[in-house]
């Protein structure tokens, strides 16, 4: 699964994508969020308030329930600021 | 069915041309209801805007925003088109035009398709300030989330 990140997320934890295989019990995107936080002080930083988190899940927004069941690509960004 | 162009672009909008090109050799439009996005100096201590984007997904956000608001007013043109990359105080950084046979049609599908874009389009601004410090990410505004809400109000 590839994983995509947006401005200050992107900054936090460091890097623009990477590519990872879901471990088992990771089902949601709140799954995934909270596995993220795990794996270092910058997931940590840039994840440390979920609801600050939006999500697009194979280029559409989703919400935090949302399956990852069949997602080719997740990205995770704070709230929008265009226009 | 309306005649919907949108597309995002890292270079300068040429304002003047998209307006102009609109109507060309148009009969059956009534009105043209531009809107422009410009990018503020905040009271000078802005050198730029940085407008990140989401690749594929801004691209293809934009378009389903422009097809709601096609669906929902019966306008015969809808361009919306929007930078992304370095943008300087006083250039602009969304520009939406809409053309209709009867004006109001063109005014809320214009708005509703900025009200849309501010809360669903993949893009993030950035501020560098003028005095090389203090730069961050801009904030979200709650104001953004409740200008969208009220189409749903309305309909």
């Amino acid at each position: 699964m590839k994983l995509l990140y947006f401005a200050w997320v992107r900054e936090r934890i460091g890097r623009a994508d990477e590519t990872i295989e879901l471990p088992a019990g990771v089902e949601t995107v709140a799954d995934l969020i909270g596995w993220l936080k795990a794996r270092g002080d910058g997931y940590e930083l840039a994840l440390a308030e979920p609801d600050a988190i939006r999500v697009a899940l194979d280029r559409e927004h989703a919400l935090h329930d949302a399956s990852l069941d069949g997602i080719r690509e997740v990205a995770l960004f704070p709230p929008m600021t265009g226009g | 069915m309306a005649e919907i162009r949108t597309g995002v672009s890292g270079d300068p909008l040429d304002l003047a041309g998209l307006v102009a090109s609109f109507h060309q050799g148009r009969t059956d439009i009534g009105a043209v209801v531009t809107f422009t996005g410009l990018c503020r100096d905040e009271d000078g201590r802005l050198d730029a805007l940085e407008l990140e984007h989401y690749p594929g997904m801004a691209e293809a956000e934009i378009n389903r925003i422009a097809h709601l608001a096609a669906e929902r007013w019966p306008v015969t043109d809808l361009s919306v088109i929007h930078r992304h990359g370095r943008v300087a105080p006083g250039e602009p950084i969304v520009l939406v035009i809409a053309a209709s046979k009867h004006r109001h049609a063109a005014f809320e599908a214009a708005e509703f398709v900025m009200d849309f874009l501010k809360t669903h389009a993949p893009f993030w601004k950035k501020e560098h300030a003028r005095d090389g410090t203090a730069t961050g990410w801009v904030a979200a505004r709650d104001a953004d989330d409740e200008a969208e809400a009220r189409w749903d109000s309305n309909s």
